[in-house]
């Protein structure tokens, strides 16, 4: 192949050819776009990775322009938001694409997560590209979470409180690494300034590394599809698989369409309702941060919701972190704990159906606990539903392989 | 010369792979003492432990029933001076309390009595719920309309609903497990308390 490459780059002549005898463009373009095979049978929920990088590029640009007005500094920082807002020529976008950006990165990425739920695209062989996934959500939560406290309202700074102080329930070490992570004795200026750094350095260097390994891993085993089978075992005279299709031009061009109605969505939000009811940007946040006063009803924004509920949940501080800890690190697992002898949802029994509309059931609804105070009722629920959460998953291994499932098909469903 | 890949039968294999182990072990001690003055960077620095000074408060003006709040080391702390029927109430609430004598709870081993004080009347918390960090709100007032008619007053935390008692004790249904903190501090004078500076044992400044 790389060498029928050489020679017709050889054959051009000119730019093109001196280019690629020293930089591997078209051999690269012709094995990850031209001459990689995707499965054709993709649907809605395929749109959500491309996303979700678009979502990236837009966070690391407007974060570069953000970062050219923005002081980390405790005296300065929640000014200096204001001054983007109200004083900065188009800043106000700026920022706003910034702050939606961070939620519809959630969205899609957690709707890039149910689609591989729904087709078990976390089995064999893609559990790495899975486990890749989940370090990438989690870097993800790290990077929303110092971004949120940059902006120093008092939201910032009282979620910083209760997110840093968790780590002050790990035993022994916890009192001295919470201090260590402030780098003084209250949540402040260092522990602004450290924050910022993470936020614009460190961390967007860790997800940009963990989304080329997540491709490399994805180009490594192929996409799985909605029926769950593995196109290369079927494959025609050209030695590529007779249900794929070259993902340039045909799954560019799909991702296109699906980056223009996006870009509707995301517009409409930056447009009409940059706030989106105090979900997006929360009210309290509107005030500077101030150690000496609370405000009334502290919650993380929607998408640790769930989490928090959770923490809620436990009448014990250190229990209740676990616990919460533990709801993320069994994605992680997820991968060996379905035993099904099909992937797609399509074909597994009323058992698996059952348990992962139950499983989103509980995810909604502890994300909507978690925005509302602890009242007695909402604590009773949060229980019953943080339980049905992780049964889901202890569950699996049974019910996976004990109900009656379908024969998944020789070759893709495809309707033209 | 001679070919690297051909290497001659003489060559000394064990030699080799131990001078490699050997590298790789002192690059390892190397790397690691290289990440001290990164993580040590972390911790607070000069300034802010001199900012973390001693913080001496007039109370010559607080009535009873009063409370300020004033901050020490960034933490906000809390003093109160309780009426003497909030005193004799401290004993009344012990069985829906679950540290009643403070046994798991940080204090210094001078506040370490029902009122949690030195003096009684006067008592000093840090205002931070030991749960996650927020501020205990002050709810003083025996039955208080939010808390239910049999509340007798103290702290209520609005983040996640933790109670406490008049002492900081914290009620059983809490989300917090231990009582609020009880900094270090010492009576200078009847009027001049001091934040961050230990009583002997006794109490006695």
């Amino acid at each position: 192949m790389a060498a029928a490459h050489d020679n017709d780059a050889a054959q051009k002549g000119g730019f093109r050819a001196w280019l690629n005898k020293r930089l591997p463009v078209d051999e690269f373009v012709e094995s990850q776009l031209t001459g990689y095979f995707a499965p054709k049978n993709f649907n809605l929920w395929y749109f959500f990775g491309a996303l979700a990088m678009l979502v990236f590029v837009i966070m690391i640009l407007s974060g570069i322009f953000l970062a050219m007005h923005y002081k980390p500094s405790e005296t300065a920082a929640f000014d200096s938001v204001e001054y983007i807002m109200r004083e900065v020529e188009w800043g106000w976008l700026i920022r706003y694409m910034h702050s939606t950006g961070a939620s519809f990165f959630f969205i899609v990425v957690y709707l890039h997560m149910f689609r591989a739920m729904l087709y078990g695209s976390y089995r064999e062989p893609r559990e790495l590209l899975w486990i890749l996934g989940v370090l990438l959500y989690l870097a993800l939560m790290a990077e929303a979470f110092m971004g949120y406290v940059l902006p120093w309202g008092n939201m910032s700074y009282w979620g910083a409180q209760v997110i840093v102080n968790l780590f002050g329930t790990i035993p022994v070490i916890g009192p001295g690494l919470v201090e260590w992570i402030r780098g003084d004795y209250g949540i402040a200026d260092s522990t602004l300034n450290r924050f910022f750094a993470l936020h614009v350095v460190a961390m967007p260097f860790a997800i940009a590394f963990l989304i080329l390994m997540h491709l490399v891993a994805l180009r490594q085993t192929g996409s799985n599809n909605p029926d769950g089978i593995e196109i290369k075992a079927k494959l025609g005279a050209n030695g590529k698989p007779v249900d794929g299709i070259p993902f340039h031009p045909y799954y560019t061009i799909k991702d296109l369409f699906g980056v223009g109605v996006f870009l509707l969505f995301f517009c409409g939000v930056i447009f009409f309702v940059p706030t989106f009811g105090g979900l997006f940007l929360e009210k309290p946040n509107f005030e500077a941060a101030n150690a000496l006063s609370t405000p009334d009803h502290i919650a993380p924004v929607w998408y640790f919701t769930a989490f928090f509920a959770m923490l809620r949940a436990v009448p014990d501080q250190q229990l209740g972190a676990l616990i919460m800890l533990l709801a993320i690190v069994v994605l992680f697992f997820l991968p060996w704990l379905d035993r099904s002898p099909v992937k797609s949802i399509r074909y597994k029994g009323w058992m698996s159906k059952t348990a992962l509309v139950l499983f989103v059931i509980s995810f909604i609804v502890l994300s909507y606990l978690g925005l509302k105070p602890a009242s007695d009722l909402y604590v009773i629920l949060a229980r019953i539903f943080t339980a049905i959460y992780f049964l889901y998953f202890i569950l699996m291994p049974w019910y996976t392989s004990v109900e009656k499932t379908k024969a998944a098909p020789e070759r893709v469903n495809y309707h033209a | 010369m001679s070919d690297p890949d051909n290497l001659p039968d003489e060559a000394d294999t064990s030699r080799r792979k131990f001078l490699t182990a050997a590298t790789a072990a002192t690059a390892a001690v190397g790397g690691a003492f290289t990440l001290v003055p990164f993580i040590a960077s972390w911790r607070p620095s000069e300034r802010a432990r001199a900012l973390g000074a001693p913080l001496e408060i007039d109370i010559s003006k607080l009535e009873p029933g009063q409370m300020i709040t004033q901050s020490w080391r960034k933490q906000p702390v809390y003093v109160v001076r309780r009426t003497p029927e909030a005193v004799a109430g401290l004993a009344k609430v012990g069985p829906s309390l679950k540290d009643p004598q403070s046994d798991a709870s940080a204090q210094p081993v001078y506040a370490k009595n029902e009122a949690r004080s030195i003096k009684p009347e006067f008592l000093v918390l840090y205002a931070a719920c030991t749960h996650l960090g927020c501020l205990p709100k002050q709810y003083f007032t025996q039955g208080e309309p939010t808390l239910g008619a049999d509340w007798p007053g103290g702290f209520f935390c609005p983040c996640h609903g933790s109670r406490f008692d008049l002492a900081g004790r914290v009620f059983n249904g809490s989300p917090a497990s231990l009582n609020l903190a009880v900094p270090p501090h010492k009576f200078e004078s009847d009027t001049m308390l001091v934040i961050g500076l230990d009583a002997n044992a006794e109490g006695a400044a």
